[in-house]
């Protein structure tokens, strides 16, 4: 055969896998994906649209249940009436609105989803950027028996680690707290309590900027273009809809903007200091690793070498010397020893 | 029984029940439970378990307690190494158990449940566990731990010695007295110590010492006031649980392992109290769930008192208390030298100027070594098993009139590729993987991994990754089984998935051999054998290279949603033990992996010998199966001739060149050259095994296609055994056996027709 007829048909050949087996994308994929798609799987998701919504005071448009399924406006049309016939949802001449059973049932798979991504977080080594995307899979062939299960593991969490309430299995469900921050009025002192995981790219940015649960923030400045804030001594500037993600609850008048805190990370060769604790993303196998390992607050700890390509780096802690990379000394907060 | 036995009061566990020399025939000697965690007590009277932290030396506690008598396996149903031996002392015979190395026990990684399991649910008589004497405060957090669950504990204060150079000297009668258990001092590398140790195992054994174990007591109130109040709901429900407080607590921190054990009565059931004259099946009073419940409802609430913070406040007690012991009993005196020279030679060998260059020169160093070092012993073995040992068999079978046919399969088939598989294989393996075990043992190599961990993690690998390929250059097998050091799951597999791209022993001479033929006679004789050579190392630069891509491929795609958790401990030099170097390695690596491999090569060289002597039609099945192979191997740049020398040849790389020279002679028909239809040889000239392969029909293309298809090809079958014993898992072996010879076929694939396009 010739050699450019076989290259040619060497190419296409490569070019034909791709298509099918490109994880993800590939049509082998996008077929499973869309048996699993099934009818119920479609119910579920726009119910817990629907409620999402809803819970924040936010109606739900055509277009964005549409966006939700992944399906296009004619099919999520569709879907919705089917939902209407079933009384799962009402629509009242301009919106869709969930219906009381269709209510529980969203509760139901709510809490499903929000006990996943709990276990996730507080079992599994998943990165948090994943909690979210892994639990949508998981929440439609869970039992609630199974869900019970998984609650009791972890002693029946209330709040989900992006600080979301999880609803009982009796359908009650924690009102929303915090406003989003754009709102909040300049200079006044609030704590984050939320951080909104969907769309995952705005969330993997959020977290990016090093922003958790629980931590203080100041805004100095919102404009149509950005909103400036102040957060662990350093300001951050974000696009204002994706501050928006961003749920802050006010904090009484007197309060403080805690001062800098530093961590293991910013320790350069030969500098020491002390455990002070860990940052809240930092949970499950990781952080119970890190305590095995000695570092519990107090516990005095000394950069001690650095790999010549920059990363791990050495530490002395209780007489043994541990490396650990730059992502997971970024989350182990310390006092520096003066 | 020759004692009563004495049962503990309820709620304290202070006092242990006393142990008599009849216990096999107790129910409370568990050996159904042993059983299931693999350990068969057949011939043994007491069972001992061996615990501690990482890189505290103590596998040469249990090399030195058990001698020769020792062997390794797994741990049932996980993929876990387990080392078990034997030893005695007097008319007692003990089995030692070693455990996983662990930091802790309270965690929930595979070491750390079956370290934990074993000593809760298997009682053995005595647990040692191994610390190391000049960092106590660290490891008496693991001691302590242990404490809490078993009575019966020895502990082994090991590298005293070290401690020694330290500076640190810890006064161990205090640290006894403090602990409540015996304390014995050793120096296991230098033989310190051993018999006390060995004596204080005895005793604790057999009942003739007592211990008072410390327990824990806890700095925060609330957890201090949760496990109390537990404690007392635990012990008042099972009153025959001599730890009601450790239940408790694990309860609260809501252990799903004790909690299943609790409902299902098998946590009681090992402190059931024995009958005075045997067992009563019909007695035992089956577990109740109910009773159960309510415990578990208490700890969820106590739970949610202590806070979201438990675990930690946990492990903040335990440190605090490990921190106390430790310093009331040792004192630091000029600790500064021994660190300090530590410290300077990591300086050193981490610097941006010198660490790379060092490990540069450390590999060449231990190549060239191999190399050249293996060089004569090969060839000596080679003329002795095929110069001098083959025709003597050969002598042999014909005086005993064995006929043709059988003569053949024995003698040319199975003796032949053994022997070409041992004197390949053996040398180079006799002095690499002792080289390696060195720079291990001198505490070098996690210094490599540490510098080179970012380059792997940005392909989603570890650092120590770079020493199991390092270990590949050598055996790839035994680079499998060197996976073991990497304790996170995913990053485990990325490792065992990629190791064949790490050119191993067995390929080197192939590479070698076609390099010089066909690549160094493309230039002046002068520069030959620096080009071949360049040839080489770059086809192992590819490998590397290869190396980095599929395991960036493999943890975006496949191995997308595994866990992994990052630790790398840089423990401090320690010299060398030679003899002790060479011993283990030859025995755990050298001649473990020489055993399979000839498991292996058998049937290869019955195989061989056999395609090439049967007929069917006029052409032996070899001849049909090359013309049938020969239009697809042309479409990927090979021959039908190295393609089923390939297939043949998936048991060992170091049959390849000789399978091939032998059927090249078959097909063509060549005559004074080789012994004979299905008997591989090798000749001592390259000008003559050029011609041969010429004659065979080699092209430089071929020559080329042929040294990339050696490196990314399927692993041999040493190595795909070695992986499914390490993974347990045929779908892991299926793609690390398909994955790279897929890959190799599209790259042959693909040099072929641009390289046809081109010429």
């Amino acid at each position: 055969m010739h050699p450019l007829a076989a290259l040619l048909l060497g190419f296409a050949a490569l070019a034909a896998a791709a298509l099918l087996l490109w994880p993800q994308r590939g049509l082998v994929w996008l077929v499973q994906r869309s048996l699993r798609l099934s009818e119920r799987v479609l119910f579920e998701d726009a119910l817990k649209h629907l409620f999402d919504f809803e819970y924040r005071e936010v109606p739900a448009t055509l277009e964005s249940v549409a966006g939700a399924l992944a399906v296009s406006t004619q099919r999520a049309s569709e879907v919705l009436q089917r939902m209407e016939r079933a009384e799962l949802i009402d629509f009242d001449g301009a919106h869709w609105r969930l219906s009381a059973s269709g209510r529980s049932e969203a509760l139901r798979v709510v809490r499903i989803h929000r006990l996943w991504e709990s276990y996730f977080s507080e079992e599994t080594g998943l990165e948090p950027a994943r909690w979210h995307g892994e639990a949508e899979r998981l929440e439609h062939s869970t039992s609630a028996a199974q869900a019970e299960q998984l609650s009791a593991r972890m002693g029946h969490p209330r709040w989900d680690p992006h600080g979301d309430p999880i609803p009982t299995p009796e359908g009650d469900i924690a009102p929303a707290s915090g406003q989003p921050l754009p709102t909040l009025e300049i200079g006044r002192v609030a704590e984050i309590v939320h951080i909104e995981d969907e769309p995952a790219e705005s969330y993997a940015q959020l977290l990016a900027e090093g922003l958790h649960l629980g931590m203080r923030v100041r805004v100095n400045e919102v404009t149509s273009q950005r909103v400036v804030f102040e957060a662990d001594a350093s300001e951050c500037v974000l696009a204002p809809v994706l501050a928006a993600h961003i749920a802050v609850q006010p904090l009484e008048s007197s309060a403080e903007m805690p001062g800098p805190t530093h961590r293991l990370s910013d320790l350069e060769v030969g500098e020491r200091g002390s455990v002070v604790g860990f940052l809240p993303l930092c949970r499950g196998v990781e952080r119970r690793r890190l305590l095995d390992l000695g570092l519990i607050p107090g516990t005095e700890v000394e950069a001690h070498l650095r790999s010549p390509s920059g990363d791990p780096t050495g530490y002395r802690i209780r007489g043994a010397v541990i490396a650990l990379r730059k992502a997971q000394a970024d989350q182990i907060q310390i006092e520096r020893a003066s | 029984m020759s004692e009563p036995i004495q049962r503990p009061p309820a709620g304290d566990g202070e006092t242990l029940p006393a142990v008599g020399p009849d216990c096999a025939s107790c129910p409370a000697h568990h050996i159904a439970n042993l059983k299931r965690l693999g350990v068969d007590m057949g011939e043994y009277d007491f069972v001992v378990a061996l615990a501690g932290n990482p890189n505290v030396g103590k596998s040469t506690v249990f090399n030195a307690l058990t001698g020769l008598r020792q062997h390794t396996g797994n741990w049932p149903g996980k993929t876990v190494a387990r080392a078990e031996g034997g030893f005695s002392n007097g008319p007692h015979r003990f089995k030692l158990v070693d455990l996983p190395g662990t930091y802790s026990l309270l965690s929930t990684s595979v070491d750390e449940e079956i370290a934990r399991n074993f000593i809760l649910f298997g009682r053995p008589d005595v647990t040692v566990i191994v610390l190391d004497a000049s960092r106590l405060e660290r490891n008496l957090n693991l001691a302590l731990q242990v404490l809490d669950i078993t009575d019966r504990v020895v502990v082994c204060l090991n590298l005293i010695d070290e401690a020694e150079r330290r500076g640190i000297s810890i006064d161990e009668r205090r640290l006894a007295r403090d602990l409540g258990v015996p304390v014995v001092a050793t120096s296991a590398r230098y033989g310190k110590g051993l018999e006390e140790l060995n004596r204080a195992i005895v005793e604790v054994a057999t009942g003739t010492v007592r211990t008072r174990p410390h327990r824990v007591t806890h700095q925060s109130q609330d957890l201090a006031r949760a496990v109390s109040r537990l404690g007392e709901a635990v012990a008042a429900e099972f009153p025959q649980l001599p730890n009601p407080k450790w239940v408790a607590l694990r309860l609260l921190d809501g252990d799903q392992r004790i909690r299943e054990a609790l409902e299902s009565g098998e946590l009681t059931d090992l402190y059931r109290e024995p009958d005075a004259g045997g067992v009563d099946e019909a007695s035992i009073t089956p577990p109740d769930p109910q009773r159960v419940r309510p415990l578990i409802e208490r700890a969820q609430q106590l739970r949610w008192r202590v806070g979201k913070d438990f675990h930690q406040k946990l492990m903040e007690s335990i440190y605090t208390e490990a921190g106390r012991l430790a310093d009331r009993s040792q004192t630091l005196s000029g600790e500064k030298q021994r660190f300090d020279l530590d410290s300077t030679i990591d300086r050193l060998v981490t610097s941006r100027i010198y660490g790379f260059p060092l490990m540069l020169l450390m590999l060449t160093a231990v190549f060239w070594i191999t190399i050249a070092g293996a060089n004569v012993p090969s060839s000596m073995l080679a003329t002795f098993f095929l110069d001098i040992v083959h025709p003597w068999l050969k002598g042999v079978s014909a005086a005993i009139g064995l006929p043709w046919w059988l003569d053949g399969f024995l003698l040319d088939g199975m003796y032949l590729g053994t022997a070409w598989v041992i004197s390949v294989m053996l040398p180079p393996m006799a002095i690499f993987f002792p080289l390696f075990t060195l720079l291990e043992d001198f505490g070098y190599l996690p210094r490599v991994a540490f510098n080179l961990d970012r380059m792997m993690s940005r392909v989603g690998a570890h650092g120590k990754q770079a020493l199991t390929m390092a270990m590949g250059w050598g055996c790839n097998a035994a680079a499998i089984v060197s996976t073991r050091i990497i304790d996170s799951p995913r990053e485990r597999l990325i490792a065992i998935l990629t190791n064949n791209f790490a050119l191993c022993n067995g390929r080197w001479p192939t590479q070698i051999l076609i390099a010089s033929i066909f690549i160094g006679a493309l230039v002046p004789a002068a520069l030959g054998g620096l080009v071949s050579a360049l040839a080489v190392v770059s086809i192992a630069l590819l490998g590397v290279l290869l190396t980095f891509a599929t395991s960036w491929a493999l943890s975006r795609t496949v191995l997308r949603g595994e866990v992994s958790t990052f630790s790398l401990e840089l423990p401090p030099y320690r010299p060398p033990r030679i003899l002790q170097t060479l011993y283990t390695s030859i025995i755990d690596r050298t001649l473990i992996v020489l055993w399979r491999a000839v498991i292996f090569a058998l049937p290869a060289g019955a195989v061989i010998w056999t395609i090439s002597n049967v007929d069917v039609g006029e052409l032996s099945i070899a001849e049909w199966a090359i013309r049938w192979l020969d239009p697809f191997g042309a479409l990927i740049g090979l021959s039908g001739i190295i393609l089923l020398a390939y297939i043949i040849a998936i048991p060992a790389n170091e049959i390849v060149i000789p399978t091939i020279l032998m059927l090249a002679v078959l097909a063509t028909g060549m005559g004074g050259v080789g012994e004979g239809a299905g008997v591989m040889f090798e000749l001592d000239s390259t000008t003559a095994t050029a011609e041969v392969l010429r004659a065979g029909g080699f092209t430089l293309l071929m020559a080329v296609n042929l040294m990339l298809f050696s490196l990314i090809h399927n692993p041999c079958s040493t190595t795909i055994y070695t992986i499914w014993k390490e993974t347990r898992s045929a779908k892991w072996t299926a793609v690390a056996s398909l994955m790279p010879v897929v890959l190799g076929l599209v790259v042959c694939f693909f040099v072929a027709q641009i390289w046809r396009l081109l010429s």
